[in-house]
């Protein structure tokens, strides 16, 4: 799966990079790295852009820059 | 060299480097002052700003670099290439000391790139920032234990409240004596084999759970301004309505001061000019050409002053991101970002504001192009352009609907005709690398007064050293144009040529404004567009249109008073004068100079061309090179005369 497809409020996992572009390699060092959990905070009025929160980081990214990073979104705990 | 003794002193070079918003600029201004300096990188358009440490620094010299933010050592653009130079020490003078500017509040990310620094082998030391939010959150952090870690010295700062300074300046003063070099991270020394990103992540982490205990989880301050402030609704309706306060203030708050400074260089011009009445030309040279010029670089003073104070304030709060985020679509698709939108706006009132504001990109490439197009927008010196030929070619003959139709479309056409030229820009012009658009979303806070006030007066500072020497420049080099040649012989048979002229002209045209008519007739200037009227014929255009048009190149708003004086009603001639004297004049064969159409075309031309000396000479110090104003000149000029042409044609086939 990938970022764009998930809902405001969904919590996922990077799972493995399928391209490695400069969005995907700076998002990586910026702390997204494998296995990272993360959180879409918010999807901006117009779709895009999604607000992505890990690592006590909120960033700002494209949904479509994202594509390089399969993810596998997580169950809710409760 | 002099006799007398000086203490001697050794300069020492001390870079801040870190992320991004880890408040190293905050940090910079705190132990420098106003006394900085900023300039280009050479061959790129992101700044390096340079100040004297304050305070007393007994027997050394302390230059403070503030370096550019960074991720990573491994740069994705050329902005970021230069940055990570300067730090290796690869780029000019070699660097005594490394401060590693880190966010504790994003600590994971910050010692990441402190990883790949204190690879390099650098003498280096910690400055800890935000560990007031940290504090607010409840959590803590145990500086020992980070500084056995990273094995250097932290110093916890609190920049705008000076808390720490004395102690990373005593910091700074030792390790430059001690030069002590961090562990490699990365590599065992004398190892070329790195460890992956992740790894790197692994030891941050550890490090960050080792030394600083986290408040107990809960929504943020931030979250919940955010979920107004970022609102599907709410969100964009605040937007709509900071945007429409900016945008006010650019345009009304700054007029007045712009009066003002327009008066206080008439007085001046007034003051001085007696003293030199003598040599007519020498008075001329400094009230018109000299004084002017002053005057027309100071006249943009207000409004860069206050957009900045806007931007500096949103940044500093955090909104700037906001409005970023809730932009990017309606920018982003055709390869703009969110960021562009300030200023795009602020363009509308000016583009010389507008321009500079774009340094709010941090991606050199939308950065570009946003400066390119920014002078499509319909800034406030075209006003008068359209009022004057609305009111003498459209209301009488159409309407008011009509009248305030043309004025709607004039401000829409160059923001129409910017989407095509970004997206051909973006194709097969720019071919720098992209930036990618990663944006933080800072955590909302009051703005720091201090960086407020010093990014203003840096902006101002920068642009009248720069940009503003060059408009002085122009000034003269076009008072030249319209001043020379000026003889006696010349003068005398306009005088004789003025009093063969039949009563009822002399009635009509005084002979003040006849002889300043043939003094821009005769000029070099004037030559010029006499040369180039057959260029303009196709668009309809006579050699006062474009001599007019020629003359605006100092301001737009000058075009109106060109008009004037080619026009024999003199320089402060009265609209509705100038609106009559503009319908009723003629070709020499008698057809009448402007239809409706030739008056649409003047305007699209004017709305399109780059006739602003004042613009070029800010492109020129944004973007470092003179290759960007003179495509725009070109481009916004060819594309002016090309859409003038076409309308003129399209007007003869309807008749």
């Amino acid at each position: 799966m990938k970022i764009g497809e998930l809902k405001q409020g969904a919590k996922a996992q990077v799972v493995g990079y399928c391209d490695r572009t400069d969005c995907v390699m700076r998002l990586q060092e910026m702390g997204l790295t494998l296995g990272t959990e993360f959180q879409v905070t918010k999807i901006a009025p117009l779709g895009d852009p999604i607000e992505i929160c890990f690592r006590c980081q909120r960033l700002v990214v494209r949904g479509k820059e994202c594509d390089g990073i399969e993810i596998e979104p997580m169950v809710a705990e409760q | 060299m002099t006799a007398t003794p000086i203490v001697r002193t050794v300069l020492h070079t001390v870079a801040l480097v870190g992320n991004p918003n880890a408040g190293k600029t905050s940090l910079f201004n705190a132990l420098t002052g106003s006394q900085q300096k900023v300039a280009n990188y050479p061959g790129v358009t992101v700044e390096r700003a340079v100040g004297r440490l304050r305070g007393n620094t007994p027997g050394a010299a302390i230059e403070v670099v503030d370096v550019p933010g960074l991720y990573s050592t491994n740069a994705v653009s050329v902005d970021e290439q230069v940055a990570a130079e300067e730090i290796r020490g690869a780029a000019g003078p070699a660097l005594d000391l490394l401060v590693f500017v880190a966010d504790v509040t994003n600590l994971e990310r910050s010692l990441y790139f402190f990883s790949q620094v204190a690879d390099l082998g650098q003498p280096m030391i910690v400055a800890l920032t935000m560990t007031d939010a940290l504090a607010k959150q409840g959590g803590s952090v145990n500086i020992e234990a980070l500084s056995q870690a990273l094995g250097t010295v932290v110093v916890s700062v609190i920049s705008h409240k000076g808390v720490g300074l004395e102690d990373l300046k005593s910091a700074i003063l030792t390790a430059l004596e001690q030069k002590p070099v961090p562990p490699p991270v990365g590599k065992e020394p004398g190892s070329k084999v790195e460890i992956s990103t992740d790894e790197r992540y692994k030891w941050a982490q550890e490090v960050r759970e080792t030394s600083v205990l986290e408040g107990p989880p809960h929504r943020s301050t931030t979250e919940k301004i955010d979920a107004i402030l970022t609102h599907r609704v709410f969100g964009l309706a605040i937007f709509v309505g900071v945007m429409y306060g900016l945008f006010q203030s650019i345009y009304t708050l700054a007029a007045p001061m712009m009066d003002g400074i327009e008066w206080l260089i008439g007085q001046l011009g007034d003051a001085v000019s007696p003293s030199i009445e003598g040599i007519p030309w020498l008075q001329s040279l400094v009230v018109d050409g000299l004084i002017g010029g002053v005057g027309s670089a100071l006249v943009f003073l207000p409004q860069i002053l206050i957009l900045f104070f806007f931007i500096a304030a949103l940044e500093g709060t955090g909104y700037l991101a906001r409005s970023a985020f809730l932009m990017d679509r309606l920018l982003g698709w055709c390869g703009l970002s969110g960021r562009a939108f300030i200023p795009l706006l602020s363009s509308f009132a000016c583009a010389i504001p507008g321009i500079m504001a774009a340094r709010v990109m941090p991606d050199a490439r939308s950065r570009l192009a946003t400066i390119i197009i920014a002078p499509l927008m319909s800034c406030s010196a075209r006003l008068p352009v359209y009022i004057l030929l609305i009111g003498a070619f459209i209301e009488p003959r159409f309407g008011p609907g009509w009248a305030g139709f043309t004025l709607f479309a004039m401000h829409f056409v160059g923001l129409i005709i910017a989407i095509p030229i970004v997206l051909i820009l973006n194709r097969n012009v720019l071919k720098m690398k992209r930036l990618p658009f990663i944006m933080e979303l800072p955590r909302y806070q009051w703005p720091k007064w201090r960086d407020v006030w010093l990014s203003m007066f840096l902006r101002g500072k920068v642009f009248l050293q720069t940009a503003g020497t060059i408009i002085v420049l122009m000034s003269v080099v076009m008072w030249a144009l319209l001043y020379f040649p000026r003889d006696i012989e010349g003068e005398a048979r306009a005088k004789r040529e003025y009093s063969a002229k039949n009563a009822d002209f002399r009635e009509r045209v005084s002979e003040d404004k006849y002889l300043q008519q043939v003094h821009v007739e005769q000029s070099y200037l004037g030559r010029i567009g006499k040369g180039i009227e057959p260029v303009f014929a196709p668009a309809g255009f006579d050699w006062r249109l474009s001599t007019a048009i020629l003359c605006a190149f100092p301001a737009r708003e000058v075009v109106v008073s060109s008009i004037g004086i080619l026009f024999s009603l003199g320089s402060d001639a009265e609209e509705k004068d100038l609106q009559s004297a503009l319908s009723s004049s003629t070709w020499p064969d008698g057809r009448p100079l402007f239809t409706p159409w030739t008056a649409v075309g003047f305007m699209v031309f004017f709305a399109l061309c780059c006739q602003c000396m004042s613009t070029l000479a800010t492109v020129r110090r944004e973007t470092n090179s003179w290759k960007w104003p003179l495509f725009m000149f070109v481009y916004m000029t060819g594309l002016a005369y090309v859409a003038a042409v076409a309308i003129h044609r399209v007007s003869l086939l309807f008749g």
